[in-house]
């Protein structure tokens, strides 16, 4: 590049003071939740562990956090079914119609979540007759973390070409076998990927959430929103906050290293 | 000849039977179930609740989307979050470029690699505890207010301030990803012509470059258009369309009128991809 010195170092300088501005609110919370002080002052006060250790204990913060893993684990797992199914029919099949296929799969995350939310809750509620409780918070996640495994699919399905599969197939595996002994091991950590990702997209998610759970029913966001305003929970959602950057942010990290073509995590 | 090898043998020979199976169940999860929803929604936006009762009446008419246009409140709540739409997808681009500029052209591949990750990371961070974190910061004496010596406190431009956060990461990797397809030679190029970096920037980058930007702009401005909790945290007394839609279901229980609100993002989200269409700015997605 032919650009001068003084213009590299410029943009070095922005780029260096934008990624504090995205880590600085993030670390602000993690401190915080170690912060002796009660209320969010800065700069903290003292070190203790002790909301972490009131959290532990706290009945509300460990059944949603049940409530999270329940809906995660369950829409992930629905998610790694249906995705795969559609990246292999999309990348490995000419149709009529495969445009508006792969637009459909990408719909419930491209359009804002409170549209998907109330489409939901307005099919579950007024047409099915389907009272809202974790069942529906499970269809609704699993809806939005098929694009998550299909992207992470079908960028290794492109990767690795046909070559391999019709070698198997020439040495008389039938396509069974060759799945199983080919097709599978070579998409295994491309499917590990976008089950993590997929994952840490429901345990994050609060719209969808919101107008699918049942009431009474929450998720660890759904905990935090509800506890917000309340002057003396503050400590511990502090404590909850931090727990979802960690559980949120630690899989996408692992993602990233198990698979080079995640190129954008799947959101994009 | 085994079962399994038999079936297998039989599928084999028949792709497009292979394909409907494959197709069939994420057709009918998707096709029916969430197509299904979304085309419900829009009749939904058609009818109306009885005052009285607080049920659903069956009955097709445009009175919500007449109280929607001649309300003085929705008018100004659907500009309100326009304008918040805009403001944060314009500083977003502000930002976001110089610093995609960086990773695409000056850092080694192996800091990209990284940078991307570094970028990618906190994307996935839990969308409300960025939010909440913004509300921590901007507080009486919060860590916005011990650097700068003032806070802007919770309101509009907290609003504008936490979604250009919470949306920054989302114009980021476009614009990288336009920025690393953008061969060096032209820049080069322009250089060789005379050319001063702004003049590069202006004649050559930037509009090569502008249909990543716009992609960028989908997703700052449609996850701005449906945002509501954000304004709950940070936002003070100013609602935006999301926190309409919000209150119509839950407090008001009005769902038709909360469905036919919702169909405002999503008229603005489809005018505004036919609009950007031309650009190119779909294959940048």
């Amino acid at each position: 590049m032919m650009l001068s010195k003084k213009t590299k170092y410029v943009l070095l300088a922005a780029l260096v003071l934008g990624l504090a501005v995205i880590y600085v609110p993030l670390l602000v919370v993690l401190l915080n939740s170690v912060n002796s002080d009660t209320t969010f002052g800065w700069p903290p006060s003292g070190f203790t562990l002790e909301w972490w250790g009131r959290a532990a204990q706290n009945e509300g913060v460990l059944r949603a956090l049940w409530t999270s893993l329940q809906a995660g684990l369950a829409a992930t797992a629905i998610a790694l079914v249906l995705g795969m199914m559609a990246a292999f029919a999309l990348q490995r099949y000419r149709f009529f119609g495969k445009d508006t296929v792969s637009l459909l799969i990408i719909l419930p995350i491209a359009l804002p979540g409170i549209v998907t939310g109330i489409a939901l809750n307005n099919a579950f509620r007024t047409i099915l007759g389907v009272d809202l409780g974790l069942f529906t918070a499970i269809v609704a996640h699993a809806t939005f973390c098929i694009v998550v495994v299909f992207n992470n699919v079908v960028a290794r399905l492109r990767r690795m070409g046909g070559n391999l599969e019709e070698a198997s197939m020439d040495l008389g595996a039938d396509g069974i076998t060759t799945f199983r002994l080919v097709t599978f091991p070579m998409l295994r950590s491309a499917l590990l990927a976008g089950g993590l990702l997929a994952f840490a997209l429901s345990f994050d998610e609060i719209i969808v959430t919101t107008f699918t759970l049942g009431a009474g029913l929450q998720t660890l966001p759904i905990w935090i929103l509800d506890n917000l305003f309340r002057p003396n929970q503050a400590p511990v959602v502090n404590v909850v906050a931090a727990v979802l950057i960690v559980v949120s942010t630690v899989p996408v990290y692992l993602a990233q290293r198990l698979s080079g073509d995640t190129a954008s995590g799947g959101r994009l | 000849m085994s079962i399994a090898a038999s079936v297998s043998g039989f599928l084999y020979r028949k792709p497009r039977l292979r394909l409907g199976m494959l197709l069939s169940a994420p057709l009918l999860w998707l096709g029916l179930a969430y197509l299904g929803a979304l085309a419900a929604l829009f009749v939904t936006a058609f009818w109306h609740t009885d005052t009285f009762t607080g049920q659903v009446v069956t009955e097709w008419s445009l009175d919500n989307f007449a109280t929607l246009f001649t309300d003085e409140v929705y008018r100004t709540i659907t500009f309100r979050t326009l304008g918040i739409a805009v403001a944060v997808t314009v500083i977003d681009a502000v930002i976001a470029f110089p610093m995609a500029f960086y990773m695409a052209k000056f850092a080694s591949p192996r800091a990209q690699r990284i940078l991307v990750i570094a970028v990618m990371t906190p994307l996935w961070a839990s969308y409300l505890v960025k939010a909440y974190s913004w509300r921590v910061m901007l507080s009486g004496n919060g860590l916005v207010g011990w650097i700068f010596g003032a806070t802007p406190g919770y309101g509009l431009t907290a609003t504008i301030l936490t979604l250009s956060y919470l949306w920054l990461p989302y114009m980021i990797l476009p614009i990288y990803a336009g920025l690393d397809r953008l061969p060096n030679s032209l820049v080069e190029a322009s250089s060789d012509l005379g050319g001063r970096s702004w003049r590069t920037f202006r004649s050559v980058v930037l509009p090569l470059t502008f249909p990543a930007i716009v992609a960028g702009s989908i997703f700052t401005f449609s996850l701005t258009l449906g945002d509501y909790i954000t304004v709950k945290i940070v936002g003070g007394a100013g609602q935006m369309l999301g926190n309409v839609v919000y209150d119509n279901i839950g407090a008001a229980n009005n769902l038709p009128f909360a469905a036919t609100v919702a169909t405002v993002p999503v008229v603005i989200m489809l005018v505004y991809l036919a609009a950007v269409r031309r650009t190119g700015a779909l294959d940048n997605l």
